[in-house]
């Protein structure tokens, strides 16, 4: 794909629970089943889905916290996959990761300054001009404070609680962030704050980003290359632009244009999908998502497709009968996120980008 | 890392905000950037409590004359074996009114013995603290480390830990207690020996040790699975941190609010226990002075002086209301959410 | 104040829409006034701090703000759930003619579940473990309706299951909630609320626990029964591409009071007030530049006891200072804002505001 060396390769990651009911085992719930992909340095993948896709599994075991079942994962060229602790420790500085809850993630009783400085001890690192000076920058970097050392998490907001996360996450410079729904949490207002944070983070520091997240809306404006799951399976994957502009997966297509805009008033033409999400313990066969499917046939209950790039399209789809062409949603009314900015002009606003742009120096706002 | 992206509105909000609080709460106290923990706001709200507040100072009470019975000893001038046999008619029982309370017998004296009852109910009430205390200590050590352990690590340590406390639940602790203490007496000193009150003490020690530990491993247990799916937790983990870290930075510090809870439960039920063991007679022996074998003493003298009965009754009554007041005070303080 | 009749312009919306449907004109609830605080050791919350709206049958009113706003409390205030030795209300809410406010506590429960039902966030919270589905629909119809025997019932609630879409509804019917998918659950929840045929229905939050796919069919699902039974429905909510696709008005919250109210399509797309255009523009879109920065509104929601003087929003504003003092020191009221029905709470002069409002979003941040 590219002459820079992939900082993490992912091939056939799996993750199989056992169940038990009672002494015996009654199956396992396949979380996450085969998945392969690749982070570049500096690149930001996004992993989106549905709860039960087994995203979170996913960064989980990225990170460590949990063991795979099979497969590798080979991080700066080294095998990781096994890799106990104390082998573990000085990659460990450049693997981190940010959670989802900003009340569950900071020790209740702790300083944030504990907080923020624990990997540095856990480490038995000392940097330059003493720990106390690093958690001052690192709180400063994500836009706290610094004097707020001695507090405790609990006179926290929670989109600040959620900076102080990250500033932990930060603590060791590291080259590749896992972020686990890092903004699912918060309010709307609160939640571009923090995504325009790491963002800008993403940017001055040259960080990788494997961001884990259910709301495409919100990949959309922070990864550069998207991983569609489904039911512990990567159904599509490729370069943001050509997801979000021409689906190939059906999955991906219904998945797009059932989240409801802003842009769009009243009922809009959708594709629906019936059902729910089959169980992970007992996977449909064949096509995975053939039971939900408006295009199912008899080939995908018996062959699973593989994640291969089609004709007619540059990212990889997991599908035997991919759709083509771009996917239109229902917008002959869409504004843009700045709302008003096409007061009057609305409803003649041609269906392109050129209407609804967001002007390019919002950044200011953030600095 | 040069480049900061700080938002300054954030900057900004964040320092009204904590103008507002530090100025809504306590005016001109600690510096303004110096924060609550949450262990100061326990303290805060402990104080706002009369109940804690009075119980508490009941508690420091006892406690301090506890740990001052030499020098009341030496300031009252009278020693727990001492007899006053002058001070007794002809039946032993003591001349005057309210059991023989003079400026010199506060609480008067015992009948029969003629022995002080204020300076052995000092006396008696250091002993019965001090069983209590230790025995307290001990099981939640046991407890803590037992439960800790059980709940982090799992797996078949933990079935191991469970496994040992429904045993430990299954027997009868009185029956035991019963059969055990006469029993590690004869053992180590025969029957005409005297059995010292340091060995008698140690013996109730570990016996309420065997026991209580349960209690406080399985409330530990139970907390401590709950934190661990606490993502602070997996953020450590993350981080590499080892099973040292994990256990005493990580988790231990969310403890104490359940641990203090406890501890200041079970001590007064310590203190009753002790005094029914004595009382029945495998505690303590008279030589000891005890609350338990006072009652116990007492209760012949029920009808003829009531006095006798009043004092060590009233003082034990006390001690555990207190205790048991502060506890929930204690609790209602580090965790406002589990009442109202 | 208020003008009931004021069809608004947007596009055809869901309920009314259909041909040949008559549309009340006397609105089915009426909130006037309403103030609902709460004495807390901390001091008086001032949760929700005169609000003022209606809604007529087969209309959808949809509450956005974020948490903290007053919206839940609110709709609790509607269905008389606020404990009175806790909480004071005062105002008028009249439902269907009748006052509720000071009514007693057993005619409010004669209303509530019959006149007025809820539908909550998080539907198994809501639907009590230990009975069937089936039985708990029953119940809450044998309610208000005590003739009715136990097989009618029983009857009565498969037709609802049936009716909200639940597959196989006569053995749904016995299942048990845990045996439900979280969207099961949720029609189920919808078909208990819809049990009694009730004129208005509140739904807090009713997909936010939901996956996009299945919360685009509860939104239909909503939509559908809406049209066929006239019902009134209140949908509060903090997703603005939600209200956008289901409601027919809007209500904007923000620390307890109305900042801005009108038809869906002058709130979303004429937005006069500043914390609108702030939610607008902080939302990530699926259009649009996705490279640029989503524009938050900088700092945090006050804290209801310590509420900002004057007008709330101030410390986040960015056009405060354009009003001189007054958004320091004067509540703004709502007022009339342009187009027939349109109210907005603010200081800004109208035609500075409808200056912002029709410029640029990057002239409209830089004051």
């Amino acid at each position: 794909m590219s002459v820079v060396e992939p900082l993490l390769r992912v091939r056939g990651l799996t993750k199989h629970f056992p169940v038990r009911t009672g002494f015996r085992s009654a199956g396992l719930v396949r979380a996450v089943d085969g998945l392969d992909f690749e982070v570049r340095p500096g690149e930001t993948l996004g992993l989106v889905g549905e709860s039960g896709c087994g995203k979170t599994t996913t960064g989980r075991m990225l990170v460590r916290l949990l063991e795979p079942t099979a497969g590798t994962i080979e991080f700066a060229g080294r095998d990781i996959t096994h890799a106990r602790r104390r082998a573990l420790r000085p990659l460990r500085q450049d693997l981190q990761i940010i959670f989802q809850d900003p009340y569950a993630s900071l020790n209740p009783r702790h300083t944030v300054g504990r907080i923020v400085a624990m990997p540095l001890q856990v480490n038995g690192i000392d940097p330059p001009g003493g720990v106390k000076q690093r958690v001052r920058e690192l709180l400063e970097l994500v836009g706290l404070n610094p004097e707020h050392y001695n507090r405790y998490p609990h006179e926290f907001s929670g989109g600040q609680r959620q900076r102080i996360g990250i500033a932990r996450a930060l603590a060791l410079r590291p080259k590749l962030i896992v972020a686990d729904e890092p903004v699912s949490a918060l309010d709307v207002s609160i939640q571009a704050q923090v995504v325009n944070l790491l963002r800008d983070l993403q940017r001055d520091l040259g960080l990788a980003f494997v961001f884990i997240a259910h709301d495409l809306a919100v990949v959309r404006h922070f990864c550069q290359r998207v991983a569609v799951m489904y039911l512990g399976r990567i159904v599509e994957i490729g370069d943001r632009d050509d997801i979000y502009r021409s689906p190939r997966h059906p999955y991906t297509r219904a998945l797009l244009s059932a989240i409801p805009d802003v842009g769009t008033l009243g009922p809009a033409g959708r594709i629906r999908l019936t059902g729910e999400v089959p169980t992970p313990l007992d996977p449909p066969s064949g096509c995975r998502f053939r039971t939900r499917c408006p295009k199912a046939r008899e080939v995908c209950a018996r062959e699973e497709p593989a994640l291969v790039v089609h004709d007619g399209g540059r990212q990889a789809t997991a599908c035997h009968f991919p759709e083509t062409g771009p996917l239109t949603l229902s917008r002959a009314d869409a504004v843009g996120p700045g709302g008003a900015a096409v007061v009057g002009v609305a409803d003649a606003a041609p269906p392109g980008d050129g209407a609804d742009r967001v002007d390019g120096n919002a950044g200011e706002v953030a600095r | 890392m040069s480049v900061s992206p700080v938002d300054p509105a954030t900057l900004a909000e964040a320092e009204a905000e904590a103008e507002t609080r530090t100025g809504g709460d306590r005016p001109g106290t600690a510096g303004r950037f110096v924060g609550r923990s949450p262990g100061q706001l326990a303290r805060a709200r402990l104080r706002r409590d009369r109940t804690g507040l009075v119980s508490g100072g009941m508690l420091v009470f006892f406690v301090l004359v506890a740990l001052a019975v030499p020098l009341i000893e030496w300031a009252y001038g009278i020693g727990p074996r001492e007899q006053f046999q002058s001070r007794l008619d002809g039946f032993g029982m003591p001349l005057g009114y309210a059991g023989g309370v003079t400026g010199e017998h506060w609480f008067g004296l015992e009948p029969g013995l003629g022995r002080d009852i204020f300076i052995r109910l000092v006396h008696g009430l250091r002993t019965s603290l001090f069983i209590a205390v230790a025995a307290a200590v001990i099981t939640a050590a046991i407890g803590v480390v037992l439960g800790t352990v059980a709940g982090y690590l799992g797996g078949w340590l933990d079935a191991v830990v469970n496994w040992v406390t429904d045993l430990t639940l299954a027997m009868p602790f009185l029956i035991i207690a019963l059969a055990l203490i006469p029993t590690l007496a004869l053992r180590f000193y025969g029957q005409r020996d005297e059995v010292p009150a340091g060995f008698q003490i140690g013996v109730l020690i570990a016996i309420f040790a065997l026991f209580g530990w349960t209690s406080t491993a399985r409330l530990v247990r139970g907390q401590v699975i709950a934190l661990r799916e606490r993502e602070f937790v997996d953020a450590a983990r993350a981080s590499g941190a080892g099973l040292g870290h994990m256990l005493f930075r990580q988790l231990l510090p969310n403890l104490w609010a359940p641990i203090l809870v406890s501890f200041s439960l079970a001590v007064p039920a310590y203190i009753t226990s002790e005094a029914a063991l004595s009382f029945i007679g495998v505690g303590l022996t008279d030589a000891t002075p005890s609350f338990g074998r006072m009652i116990y003493r007492s209760l012949d003298y029920l009808q003829t002086d009531p006095a006798y009965v009043f004092f060590p009754g009233i003082t034990i009554f006390a001690l555990v209301f207190a205790f048991n007041l502060f506890g929930d005070a204690l609790r209602d303080a580090l965790d406002p959410k589990s009442s109202r | 104040m208020d003008s009931p009749q004021a069809a608004p312009s947007g596009p055809p919306a869901v309920g009314p829409a259909v041909p040949g449907q008559r549309v009340d004109d006397e609105p089915y609830l009426r909130v006037d006034d309403l103030r609902v605080r709460f004495a807390t050791a901390d001091g008086v919350v001032r949760a929700v701090d005169g609000v003022s709206f209606t809604v007529r049958r087969g209309r959808t009113l949809g509450i956005v703000g974020e948490s903290g706003s007053g919206k839940s409390v609110t709709s609790l205030a509607v269905l008389g759930l606020h404990d009175p030795r806790r909480s004071t209300v005062s105002g008028t809410i009249t439902l269907g003619g009748r006052q509720l406010v000071g009514l007693p506590e057993k005619q409010v429960r004669r209303l509530r579940g019959r006149d007025v039902a809820m539908i909550f966030q998080d539907p198994l919270s809501a639907l009590h473990p230990y009975y069937t589905v089936g039985r708990q629909i029953a119940e809450a119809y044998r309610v208000h309706h005590p003739r009715v025997g136990r097989r009618a019932a029983r009857a009565r609630a498969v037709e609802l299951l049936d009716r909200v879409g639940i597959p196989q509804p006569a053995r749904r019917h016995d299942q048990y909630p845990h045996e439900f998918s979280g969207g099961m659950r949720q029609r189920a929840m919808i078909a208990m609320a819809l049990v009694n045929d009730p004129a208005l229905v509140i739904a807090d939050e009713p997909t936010t626990a939901l996956d996009v796919t299945v919360q685009a069919q509860i939104l239909d699902l909503l939509a559908d029964l809406q049209a066929e039974f006239r019902t009134a429905i209140v949908l509060i909510t903090h997703d603005l591409g939600v209200v956008a696709q289901v409601a027919d008005d809007v209500l904007v919250m923000y620390a307890g009071r109305v900042v801005e109210r009108g038809s869906v399509a002058q709130v979303l797309r004429r937005p006069q007030h500043p914390y609108t255009w702030g939610l607008l523009s902080s939302v990530p879109s699926l259009h649009g530049d996705a490279d640029a920065d989503l524009v938050p509104i900088p700092g945090n929601p006050p804290s209801l006891i310590h509420l900002p003087s004057g007008c709330a929003f101030h410390p986040r504003c960015r056009y405060a200072d354009r009003t001189g003092d007054r958004a320091r020191t004067q509540v703004p009221q709502l007022g009339p804002a342009g187009a027939d029905g349109h109210l907005v709470a603010c200081h800004l002069p109208p035609d500075a505001r409808t200056r912002l409002a029709a410029g640029s979003p990057s002239e409209r941040r830089m004051p």
